[in-house]
């Protein structure tokens, strides 16, 4: 239902409006059939939004529809990693890099370093795994976060993004200016996402 | 004319952070477009005697007169009223941090604090917490602030006046509608932990609260201050609310 919502949006407002399929990979079969009929209607992105740690094999397939469509995959992070306590379910960066690593030829975006976990926890692990871009959005805008995402993964894995409808991301794109040049600032603000979204996803970019 | 009431100098004992010395501050400052900041000893709040961190911030204030000082008052230790006389010619605010200096915010020794504060005519900051709770430091264990204590202090004297940086719409929400009006009217909330748009918490809380009841504040360095300024900006309310936040309440709550 949530994905036939997106696409009447999407419908509305083609040239603003871009779509993530969201899917759960708990129920295998009715995952790959909404990436398939999703993205042939024009979906750019698959969306991993389940309860389900990210390094279980039931990530694998997928993952692997969403490679042969030639989409990114954003994993929304969760789950604070200062330590480890009995029962804890974090998927953060440390499991998204392992399903990346499993799966070398896709695209991963680790959502939200600013409010999915402990961006450092998650940068140190991040940085490793070259098929991982991290997203910048989430209410957390600590002073120092923004500077270690550049000093850890580097303009070239940073991904703008606002988290509409809690943020508009603003602050930090205004922040980012006064931080980098502004070659750099347009890799963070959309050159990077037009290399890793399907060639023609945003138009002309 | 902006004041931001709630910035920090100095380091922070569970991470590092950038921009804690005068200098990065005020250019912090200049880039926003912050003209004045109401400064605390970051390292002091831990301090177990906070006390011996304003020195360095009346001392900043002299050489910089846009950093403001607003010293550490700790109940327990026998010189707050040797601070609090200092404080009175010389700062906008003292702040007294109950639940990181380990004390009862609604304890006998708080409650002097109180009334000697009122006696001299300066109010009282205060920080709901400093970080989210999903990345403090496994050391960081101390208690956000309740609403119910912020409540109570605002019973504890008639006449005093409070400002409260980093609470969030449920809890300004929960002091502020269970306080008579004139409870209400004594304090201040600060900008920094409250959403923008398009969640709009500051537009609804100046609807339905009003814009006389916030002022500005960053959290800087802890928080890059570009995001309060972007709330502000993006702030629906008429030119004149605008400037109260932005000064106006601060700078009065201050006279």
């Amino acid at each position: 239902m949530a994905n036939d919502a997106l696409l009447e949006l999407i419908l509305a407002h083609p040239d603003r409006i871009k779509g993530y399929v969201a899917v759960s990979p708990n129920f295998t079969d009715h995952a790959l059939g909404e990436i398939d009929r999703c993205l042939a209607v024009g979906m750019i992105g698959v969306k991993l939004a389940a309860s389900r740690r990210c390094t279980d094999p039931l990530l694998d397939p997928v993952v692997e529809r969403a490679g042969r469509g030639g989409v990114p995959v954003l994993h929304h992070i969760w789950q604070n990693r200062r330590r480890e306590w009995p029962g804890q379910e974090a998927s953060d960066a440390a499991e998204l890099c392992v399903l990346a690593k499993r799966h070398p030829a896709v695209p991963f975006l680790l959502a939200h370093i600013g409010g999915g976990g402990d961006w450092l926890h998650s940068l140190h692990v991040a940085r490793l795994q070259p098929n991982v871009f991290v997203e910048l959005s989430g209410s957390g805008v600590d002073g120092g976060m923004l500077e270690a995402c550049v000093d850890q993964i580097g303009v070239d894995r940073l991904i703008w993004g606002a988290d509409l409808t809690l943020c508009t991301g603003w602050a930090k794109l205004r922040y980012l200016e006064h931080l980098l040049p502004a070659d750099a600032v347009e890799k963070i603000a959309w050159r990077n996402a037009a290399g890793i979204f399907p060639r023609g996803a945003f138009g002309a970019a | 004319m902006r004041i931001d009431v709630n910035a920090f100098l100095g380091h922070y004992p569970f991470r590092k952070i950038e921009g804690g010395s005068p200098a990065l501050l005020l250019e912090a400052m200049k880039r926003t477009g912050i003209d004045q900041a109401w400064v605390s000893n970051l390292p002091a709040m831990f301090w177990r005697d906070p006390t011996e961190g304003n020195a360095m911030l009346y001392r900043v204030a002299e050489t910089q007169p846009a950093l403001r000082p607003v010293p550490a008052v700790h109940p327990g230790l026998a010189n707050w009223e040797a601070v609090l006389d200092q404080a009175a010619t010389r700062a906008p605010a003292v702040r007294v941090d109950a639940t990181f200096l380990g004390i009862n915010p609604l304890g006998a020794e708080m409650g002097a604090v109180v009334s000697g504060a009122v006696q001299r005519g300066l109010p009282i900051m205060m920080a709901v917490k400093l970080e989210d709770g999903r990345q403090r430091h496994p050391h960081d264990r101390i208690p956000d602030l309740s609403p119910a204590e912020v409540r109570g202090l605002l019973r504890a004297d008639s006449a005093v006046r409070l400002i409260v940086t980093h609470a969030d719409r449920d809890f300004i929400e929960q002091v502020h509608f269970g306080s008579t009006p004139a409870e209400a009217a004594r304090v201040l909330w600060d900008i920094c932990w409250l959403w923008g748009p398009p969640m709009d918490d500051i537009d609804h809380l100046v609807a339905t609260i009003g814009a006389t009841r916030f002022c500005f504040g960053t959290g800087m360095p802890l928080r890059i201050p570009e995001s309060s300024v972007a709330k502000l900006e993006l702030l629906r309310c008429s030119a004149a609310e605008r400037a109260a936040i932005e000064a106006l309440n601060a700078s009065g709550c201050s006279a």
